[in-house]
């Protein structure tokens, strides 16, 4: 029996399919079908879906994801295949042989309207009073097919009590279709492994072990369920109504902060393509809508990689110099949903999380001493709001240890998609919005903070910070445009090594107190690696405990959501790889076309220092305003 | 449940690992084993196998919830089925109920008071041509008739 290590956290199954020709040329490496009597040529194991497509013929699907593996169970994408008794499912059949397809004969389309109308008598729920209306794939199939009668009925009661026990995720199961889009999400693409079918035939569900509610079980609260979801099944927990309260009293002073993410999808929910930064647009529709101060997040996300570079520096230099044990390599602990899965899947790994709040929360800790001593408003008076691309980050605000202001540091978490409705419902078409600035103390950002939302973003932000510090040279020098190409892109796990020379710089005056100089890492070599998705994070830590590579990298950066903050859970539906390739291309636009890009020259992190944080980076007070903790939950549910 | 009893249990299921392998296939006969000997597949038992399977523990509950004859809570210590499909039923299924539920004094889906004997139906148990027929844990009887059931039941210690 091959060993597994005790702490491995579960791997899920593989999806089947047929390995496509690496030489197409080869004989029978390519097959020629017929689609609706058009010939074409496709790889051997291309599926009739994959054929349809390159042939320009739209095959609707509903439990096909474009992340996901295969499942089949929809039978939405059903079509006619010459010579075989039934129907098939498109997404399902990899093409060995030339067959004859047709996708849209009279049985199909019946077919197609009869499994669409049977997945409607199941379905409870009106659509306008839906969170999902007009997008909604299941109310897009009925319309597309005209179902307009309900030929097996309709549920007139909800089947189902919803689950709002999660401060993230809502869970309707009367609105499921079982497209088990979110089990093979939770299973396959995050390994997280909350969601399951249960029960079997007409009893059938998706739900939890032991049926626990959400808040019970091992859930992360990425949301990326939320994001493949067809319907309304799982959606997010929207605090909109108490934020318009606290908008309209007029004793509250409300302030957000936005996200690098929200800013770069947002305009996806107001009909543009994505891949538009909506930065400075948002700013006016948010005063618009009556917020009184708008603060970009990225200015914490400056102030992060400040404190979580300090940290990295003082562990390295008491492993280093004074030979202290120290947890090593550190991780990264901006993504609440990372922070979640480690504490149930790695609790004795958490010493290597780094003590640094995420930005959201050193924002709500700031905003409510510095901020509120500064303009002389009660903290209890503060409403702070933070739109972020993320479901967890609702989870992260109300946990009982961010309450280091005295107030709860941030009230409420708002995803791009609850914020798109509030600028709806306030009559604002963002893209027609004119351009303005971030509000002060704050100010403006860096580039660096703005990469936060693309994965391998926080790991640049802090390479361009921390080689500037040691080596006293500019990282233009060392990297092109100070863009870390080998950071960038969508690979599952990422990996770097930066040798540091024998010149080494003076140390800054910022980490004066902390260091006497940096002989300490003359020769050295600094190792780097960046894993987005849990499924990816759990490789890396599989490898960790096996004392492989990463057991010897000084700095990971873990993203729960595949992407990172882009792909984030609370980001306008849908999301897909090339979604998600177009929102990075928006983030790192908009950090060239900056002239701060790097966390440790922003003017305003420097006054925070010497107004605010006197001490410096890790002392005392920063302890306690911008660092945190965290709890052991392990794996096992009582 | 107490420490010393999960250490036990851990033990038990690691050598039914290493007894049935540690493949995803090793699951249901893996389940089968712990049933049968507690009558049920506790908490703690389906997180442990999930762990040893390197599977998700809502992955082994939701294999246990598909399976009638897998069940998360405790049963009696004999599980009697009585066959409910439509042979069994023409045969005289319905006089053979009526009389173990007197002799039992609980109704189907019930387990008695001393824990000894849960009452259930199943469905098609293959044995049609000699219906009515039930199951108690593994042992089938066939051709019942009410009296015949009440003395199978009396049997049981």
């Amino acid at each position: 029996m091959e060993s597994k290590g005790d702490f491995r956290a579960p791997v899920s199954q593989t999806p089947h399919t047929i390995e496509k020709p690496k030489d197409t040329t080869t004989i029978g490496g390519m097959i020629t079908v017929e689609v609706n009597e058009k010939k074409i040529s496709v790889p051997l194991g291309t599926t009739i879906l994959e054929a349809c497509k390159q042939a320009g013929i739209t095959v609707p699907t509903l439990c096909h994801h474009q992340d996901l593996c295969v499942a089949g169970v929809c039978r939405v994408c059903v079509v006619e295949v010459e010579g075989m008794r039934t129907l098939q499912a498109s997404c399902a059949f990899p093409i060995t042989s030339p067959i004859k397809i047709k996708t849209s004969s009279p049985i199909v389309r019946k077919a197609r309207k009869h499994v669409i109308d049977l997945m409607l008598s199941e379905h409870y729920g009106e659509c306008y009073s839906c969170v999902r209306n007009g997008n909604c794939e299941l109310q897009d199939l009925a319309k597309e097919y005209g179902v307009d009668t309900y030929t097996f009925g309709h549920v007139s009661k909800p089947k189902y009590e919803v689950d709002n026990s999660s401060y993230s995720v809502i869970r309707d199961m009367s609105k499921c279709v079982l497209c088990k889009r979110c089990v093979r999400t939770c299973i396959d693409l995050q390994e997280v492994g909350v969601l399951e079918a249960i029960d079997r035939g007409d009893k059938t569900h998706i739900g939890t072990f032991l049926e626990k509610p959400l808040a019970d079980v091992i859930c992360i609260n990425c949301g990326q369920c939320i994001n493949r979801c067809p319907t309304a099944a799982l959606r997010a927990n929207d605090p909109s109504d108490v934020i318009w309260d606290a908008i309209d009293d007029p004793n509250k002073h409300v302030v957000i902060q936005t996200a690098p993410s929200p800013r770069a999808a947002i305009g996806e929910e107001f009909g543009l393509g994505a891949g538009h930064s909506m930065t400075r647009e948002l700013n006016t529709a948010l005063r618009r809508i009556g917020f009184d101060k708008v603060f970009d997040t990225n200015f914490t996300a400056d102030l992060t990689i400040i404190e979580e570079g300090t940290e990295l520096i003082l562990r390295l230099y008491k492993a280093l110099v004074k030979k202290e044990a120290v947890a090593l390599p550190q991780f990264t602990s901006c993504s609440p949903g990372w922070v979640k899965f480690i504490e149930h899947y790695y609790p004795e790994y958490l010493d290597n999380l780094s003590s640094a709040k995420s930005p959201q929360q050193m924002f709500g800790a700031l905003i409510k001493t510095f901020y509120a001593q500064k303009m002389g408003i009660d903290p209890a008076n503060i409403v702070s709001v933070a739109v972020m691309p993320c479901s967890a980050k609702k989870f992260e605000c109300n946990r009982p240890e961010m309450n280091d202001s005295g107030y709860k540091d941030v009230d409420y978490g708002l995803t791009t998609r609850e914020l798109a409705r509030m600028i709806k419902e306030a009559g604002i078409n963002l893209p027609e919005m004119p351009k303005s600035n971030f509000d002060n103390p704050f100010g403006e950002a860096s580039g660096a903070g703005l990469i936060f939302g693309a994965t391998g973003g926080v790991m640049e932000a802090a390479i361009r910070s921390v080689v500037e510090f040691v080596l006293g040279r500019k990282v233009e020098d060392i990297f092109e445009k100070a863009n870390v190409i080998p950071l960038r892109g969508f690979d599952g796990i990422k990996y770097m090594e930066i040798p540091i020379g024998d010149v080494v710089g003076p140390v800054p005056e910022l980490l004066k107190s902390l260091v006497p100089n940096w002989d300490w890492l003359k020769g050295a070599t600094l190792k780097v690696a960046v894993a987005h998705g849990t499924a990816n994070a759990k490789k890396i830590m599989d490898d960790i405990i096996a004392g492989g590579k990463f057991s010897e990298c000084h700095f990971i950066e873990f993203m729960a959501c595949p992407g990172g903050c882009l792909g984030g859970g609370g980001q306008p539906i849908p999301t897909t790889p090339e979604i998600r390739r177009l929102r990075a291309q928006a983030i790192y636009a908009e950090d060239e076309s900056l002239e701060l890009r790097k966390s440790h020259e922003n003017p305003y992190v420097a006054k925070i220092y010497k107004e605010f944080l006197t001490e410096g980076p890790c002392s005392h007070l920063s302890h306690k305003l911008l660092h945190t903790h965290y709890v052991k939950r392990g794996r096992y549910i009582a | 449940m107490l420490v010393m009893e999960k250490n036990a249990m851990t033990e038990e299921i690691e050598e039914l690992v290493l007894k049935y392998g540690n493949q995803r296939s090793a699951l249901i006969p893996i389940l089968q084993d712990i049933q049968r000997k507690y009558k049920h597949i506790p908490d703690f038992a389906q997180q442990e196998i999930a762990r040893l399977l390197d599977i998700h523990p809502v992955e082994v509950f939701s294999v246990i919830s598909f399976y009638s004859f897998l069940n998360t809570e405790p049963k009696g210590k004999y599980i009697v089925r009585l066959c409910q499909t439509i042979s069994c039923d023409m045969q005289g299924k319905a006089a053979v109920a009526k009389a173990i539920e007197r002799e039992l004094g609980i109704k189907f889906g019930e387990t008695t008071r001393d824990s000894k004997v849960t009452l259930e139906y199943a469905n098609c148990v293959g044995m049609c041509d000699q219906g009515p027929a039930l199951i108690i844990n593994e042992r089938v009887y066939s051709k019942l008739t009410p009296e015949k059931a009440v003395q199978i039941l009396n049997e049981l210690k």
